[in-house]
């Protein structure tokens, strides 16, 4: 018990646990539209594109979250635009400004004279370190994705399933597109601190990921995943301060273990699979034509004695 | 109210035409345009006047000209390639015409958006998203619910009227990708007719569906029809187009003939609308089409092949 309630009456930690729970949530809802949309290398291109954010903020001497914001929103507007306006392929939009943009953060980082702690902490993340101010800014942030979530779920939900019959039926798909890559900027800003620009996209995209190997509704997987993204950062933040280990990483770690349990074990997984799969449910009509799975492929065959 | 029979006296609403390719044998008339243009664009639910479009510098239509009455239940047909996907859309505001003009429900295509349900062709879905049969039909609704509203028991009611109505209720907790082909057409006809629209955009809803799913969707289609509400499908299945529907718009790159089933489709019109893809066997037409087969999909989409309908 001490074990766990020890580390609570430091206010470090605690400034910590809140942190790294606020950006396990965030990420979790969010990711949960990127898994679906298929863009999890979008993640990853604009976590990069902060970091000359992040250099630009240390070297006007503003706080870090203003210059982070500025250059992801920035850049995964430019990507929406550059897809949409070249005609060239989203992927290759994303290599062209991911790596462009990075280098643009070495060398601005270069161009600074001796050593910078403070810098490379955002490259793999030290929520432990997380001031109390920046944990305002965090929960603020946090808390407006989460409400423009609230307020599009409907919209983004039908916009990714089925883009063509939502913008034919009124709802302003392009607007919506744009709208949530500045989602996706800004729940990474919030994560930079704890988890860093390297592993966020594990953050974004492991609890949807385990969620989908257990449950086919989109509103049963999103909450499944944001207890996904909570349990690990409240397990991954105490291990790591059992262990002295990088806070980042063992969030991340066991955000990849659940992964894997509900790989093998869950009822969409590799095991369950292999005992029959979900259920459909009880029929009270006869449908007029049999789906495909209705009988599990691998049912007991009644062999001839 | 117009007559909304194909035999109607030839003095009112827009006559059969085969503009500007009509057979006299046919007494399909062509279109006056002194006369019926200004009649049929005042009371017309689609109303496409000198279209062209294409995707890219790909031309896809050109010189389109049509008006449809409310609660017509026309057919679309025409050889792959022919932009009948394309005039779909530009009837739903999802593509732009290069030139000429489209109104929809009496404004611009797309404004009036809520009033209109289109369904995409099958392919163009990724059907192993996470999402029940409910879920899909409860998006029907989300239009008209705007941000702010979650759906309500009016919503829920709909939707499982809806569902009732193409039979689907006992399955409304499987996910989509576990239904076969005809389920997922009655799926995604439960959206539409949940969004109660005054006009339905098909993009092939009775293609690679069994005949008795084909008769339950087209008897519901009828049913809007029958109420005054506008359905335009496109198919590749004349037989359904000439037994079921009670007007046809034969395309191919641009209007080749449209009226009444029964004059439209017929050896000489066909002939004209899918060129070298036709035979003429012992006094029978054949038509050499692939249904799955699309050349018309613009660049940037996503077409979902499917893979035995299961993940």
């Amino acid at each position: 018990m001490d074990l766990i309630l020890e580390p609570l009456t430091l206010s470090f930690f605690v400034r910590a646990l809140i942190a790294s729970t606020m950006v396990g949530v965030v990420c979790a809802v969010v990711g949960t539209y990127v898994v679906l949309r298929g863009v999890a290398f979008i993640g990853d291109a604009i976590a990069h594109a902060a970091f000359p954010g992040v250099v630009a903020a240390f070297l006007l001497a503003i706080p870090f979250y203003i210059g982070a914001a500025i250059a992801a929103v920035a850049t995964a507007l430019a990507i929406g635009w550059v897809t949409k306006r070249a005609g060239i392929r989203q992927d290759t939009s994303i290599g062209v400004l991911f790596a462009g943009t990075f280098a643009l953060g070495v060398f601005m980082f270069s161009t600074i004279n001796g050593y910078v702690a403070d810098l490379f902490g955002f490259l793999l993340g030290n929520v432990l370190a997380i001031g109390p101010q920046d944990l305002v800014a965090l929960l603020a942030l946090g808390l407006g994705v989460m409400a423009i979530v609230g307020l599009l779920w409907k919209e983004l939900l039908y916009a990714t399933f089925d883009p063509l019959g939502a913008a034919a039926s009124g709802i302003k798909v392009e607007r919506l597109e744009y709208m949530f890559l500045a989602l996706v900027a800004l729940t990474i800003v919030i994560s930079l601190q704890a988890v860093g620009i390297i592993l966020v996209v594990a953050m974004l995209v492991t609890p949807a990921a385990t969620a989908q190997m257990l449950t086919v509704r989109f509103t049963r997987l999103m909450l499944v995943a944001a207890l996904v993204g909570i349990g690990s950062s409240v397990v991954g933040l105490y291990l790591s301060y059992w262990l002295d280990t990088a806070s980042g990483a063992t969030i991340v770690l066991v955000q990849t273990g659940m992964f894997l349990l509900a790989l093998a074990f869950g009822p969409r997984g590799l095991i369950g699979r292999r005992r029959g799969g979900t259920p459909l449910p009880e029929t009270d009509e006869a449908p007029l034509e049999t789906p495909v799975d209705e009988v599990p492929a691998d049912a007991p065959v009644v062999a001839p004695a | 109210m117009e007559t909304k029979s194909p035999s109607g006296s030839p003095s009112e609403g827009p006559s059969p035409t085969t503009a500007p390719y009509g057979h006299p044998a046919h007494q399909v008339r062509v279109l006056d345009h002194e006369l019926s243009a200004p009649h049929a664009h005042a009371h017309a639910d689609v109303w496409l006047s000198d279209v062209t479009a294409g995707y890219g510098d790909r031309t896809a239509l050109e010189h389109v000209t049509l008006a449809v009455e409310p609660g017509s239940l026309l057919a679309v047909v025409g050889p792959n390639g022919a932009g009948k996907s394309t005039l779909l859309k530009l009837m739903a505001g999802l593509a732009q015409p290069w030139t000429g003009r489209i109104e929809i429900l009496g404004a611009p295509a797309g404004r009036e958006a809520r009033r209109v349900a289109y369904v995409p062709q099958a392919e163009l879905v990724d059907w192993a998203f996470p999402v029940t049969v409910e879920d899909v039909v409860m998006m029907g609704r989300f239009p008209r619910l705007g941000s702010i509203r979650r759906p309500g028991a009016d919503d829920r009611r709909a939707v499982t009227d809806a569902l009732a109505q193409v039979r689907m209720g006992a399955h409304r907790r499987t996910q989509v990708g576990r239904l076969s082909g005809g389920q997922r057409r009655r799926v995604f006809l439960a959206r539409a007719l949940a969004a109660e629209p005054d006009l339905f955009l098909l993009d092939e809803p009775v293609t690679g569906i069994d005949a008795t799913t084909q008769e339950l969707l087209m008897d519901l289609l009828e049913e809007q029809a029958a109420r005054g509400k506008t359905v335009v499908a496109t198919t590749h299945d004349l037989a359904c187009a000439a037994q079921r529907f009670q007007q046809v718009l034969a395309i191919n790159r641009t209007v080749v003939a449209y009226g009444p089933s029964n004059l439209v489709l017929d050896a000489d019109v066909l002939a004209r609308a899918y060129g070298g893809h036709l035979l003429m066997l012992e006094g029978r037409t054949v038509v050499l089409d692939d249904a799955h087969h699309h050349d018309d999909a613009p660049g940037g989409e996503r077409h979902f092949h499917d893979r035995g309908g299961q993940r």
